[in-house]
């Protein structure tokens, strides 16, 4: 798995709860170092291994640490990149939604070995949407869950999120939009670049 | 609208004026006197407080390329080229464009404008926002490109610095001398320190190579490394497999050799380092010939001593050796470390070892 994932578990973990819990994390996944650098290309094993860690070191469920991961990614000032790459994608929430099918390859013309599951969103009856999620890594449904509720905060849209459960290595999340200017939202400025 | 309006869709007519707009937000519409007569809502934006409609083409735009474009006329000769234009007024925005004929049948042109290379600038100094934009256009995802590239190579920087770091710590950390591959100072220290605290028997050979210098001097440094590295070769297959051959200075080395049994074996094995020093070594046609001078010192099982006491008595043997004439091997005894205090004063002895 490619560096950054992993490198953004362990900022979301030592930022949300601190370094020693981070410390903690690793030895008890059984890791000889606790650094995952961001350019670096990392076994497979290592991800599922540390989402199942985090799980059993906090005492949550690994869903709800997937989700929390998300929302980091999308929340946290350190992250702002993140953000703004994603605001990128569309003008208002809808539109970010609808970006969300390309969101795989917009990642790999940032990042070439950067490869993220495919999601693929489905435009339901009156504003009810379903995301439809490869999930290589079990849960990364959850963690799209994250990033939706940051950026629908972000738009200033109001949306209800669920997690359907998924099947034969695919996740469900449903989306019902209830307004998509129901706030004000934070402000993008295309020129105003991070770094 | 109007049905008058509605009726023919053409880029002179206001429906199609409107369509260009959704189309080309960063058109103009020329008459055939050069004044602007329609600009797209982008290029309104950017001529916020300034204004563009009812103003020359010309005094607006300095037309970069083709060069000497000062007319209508010339405009209208340079239909469907690339245009390098540039605002006469601050920020200077350099664009791209092209004009065409109108398709109204009017004498009008249209200019379709867009900033090329220069949108960075461009969406920072006029505010610019994704509606500013054709859907089709592909600024913004020039726009994401050079956000995530910058940010991806931020974190490439990143680990290129810490990479460095570490290269620089390990090297600080290394045992080995990067020029004969031989042991370097600090591993030394470490298995001296270990013998010692072990207080087991073992052998120490200060040896400095004569005549190190005038190679050095008249045949340059590479015939000088050349040799170095020849020395190193021949005290590796000199010692054996577990003695530690340390290169401590320019031309001096240290050897340990651990489980000695008798003064013979140390003996021989000086003797044989010195004779095959002696052999010349031929580098790029010459000969170049050294020779070395070895000072020894047996450590017996429970000695209890420190590391500078055995080094400072391998380097008064040294010294003995090097007294007699040079190219010889002197095992150490406390006596003569008082001839040499007779003969040389131990700052000159300390600096010897420094």
């Amino acid at each position: 798995m490619h560096g950054l994932v992993n490198r953004s578990i362990q900022l979301f973990v030592s930022h949300t709860y601190g370094l020693h819990i981070w410390e903690d994390v690793t030895r008890t996944a059984g890791l000889d170092f606790t650094e995952f650098e961001g350019m670096l290309r990392y076994k497979e094993t290592y991800t599922p291994l540390l989402l199942d860690t985090i799980a059993q070191v906090l005492g949550r469920p690994r869903a709800d640490v997937m989700e929390d991961l998300g929302t980091f990614l999308v929340s946290d000032p350190q992250f702002e990149a993140v953000r703004r790459l994603l605001r990128f994608g569309g003008v208002d929430f809808v539109d970010f939604l609808h970006s969300l099918d390309d969101l795989d390859d917009r990642v790999r013309l940032a990042v070439s070995d950067l490869h993220l599951p495919k999601v693929e969103l489905r435009a339901n009856a009156d504003g009810h949407f379903s995301l439809i999620c490869d999930s290589q890594i079990a849960g990364y449904g959850h963690v799209l869950m994250g990033i939706l509720r940051a950026m629908a905060d972000d738009y200033g849209a109001l949306a209800l999120l669920e997690h359907s459960g998924g099947t034969g290595g695919a996740e469900v999340v449903s989306i019902t939009l209830v307004q998509n200017e129901f706030s004000q939202g934070r402000a993008f400025d295309l020129g105003a670049r991070v770094g | 609208m109007t049905k008058i309006m509605d009726a023919p869709s053409m880029p002179g007519t206001a429906s199609g004026r409107d369509a260009l707009d959704i189309l080309c937000p960063m058109h103009l519409v020329i008459d055939a006197t050069g004044h602007v007569v329609h600009a797209g809502p982008t290029l309104r934006k950017m001529r916020q407080g300034q204004g563009i409609v009812g103003q020359r083409f010309l005094e607006v735009f300095e037309v970069k390329r083709p060069r000497a474009l000062t007319s209508m006329a010339d405009l209208r000769g340079m239909a469907q080229q690339k245009l390098r234009l540039k605002l006469r007024e601050a920020p200077y925005t350099a664009l791209k464009g092209i004009i065409v004929p109108s398709i109204d049948g009017s004498d009008s042109m249209i200019v379709n404008l867009s900033f090329g290379i220069s949108i960075l600038d461009g969406v920072r100094d006029f505010a610019l926002s994704n509606a500013d934009f054709a859907a089709t256009d592909l600024a913004i995802e020039m726009l994401y490109l050079v956000e995530a590239k910058t940010v991806a190579m931020e974190a490439s920087y990143r680990l290129n610095a810490r990479l460095q770091g570490a290269k620089i710590a390990a090297e600080e950390q290394a045992f080995t001398d990067t020029l004969t591959g031989l042991k370097n100072r600090r591993a030394l220290d470490t298995v001296l320190t270990r013998l010692l605290t072990q207080r087991t028997s073992f052998a120490v050979m200060q040896i400095d190579l004569d005549y190190f210098k005038t190679v050095n001097d008249t045949l340059g440094h590479a015939a000088g490394d050349h040799v170095l590295q020849n020395v190193a070769r021949i005290m590796v297959a000199e010692t054996r497999s577990h003695d530690l051959v340390a290169r401590v200075g320019g031309d001096e080395f240290t050897v340990v050799l651990p489980d000695v049994r008798s003064n013979d074996i140390l003996r021989r094995v000086g003797h044989r380092i010195i004779q095959r020093l002696e052999e010349p070594m031929p580098f790029q046609g010459t000969d170049c010939k050294i020779s070395a001078s070895i000072g020894t010192v047996w450590i017996q099982p429970g000695d209890i001593t420190t590391m500078e006491d055995v080094l400072s008595d391998a380097d008064v043997a040294l010294y003995a050796s090097k007294h007699a004439g040079r190219a010889k091997q002197t095992l150490y005894t406390p006596d003569l470390r008082n001839a040499a205090n007779a003969v040389v004063p131990p700052t000159e002895m300390g600096d010897k070892s420094a």
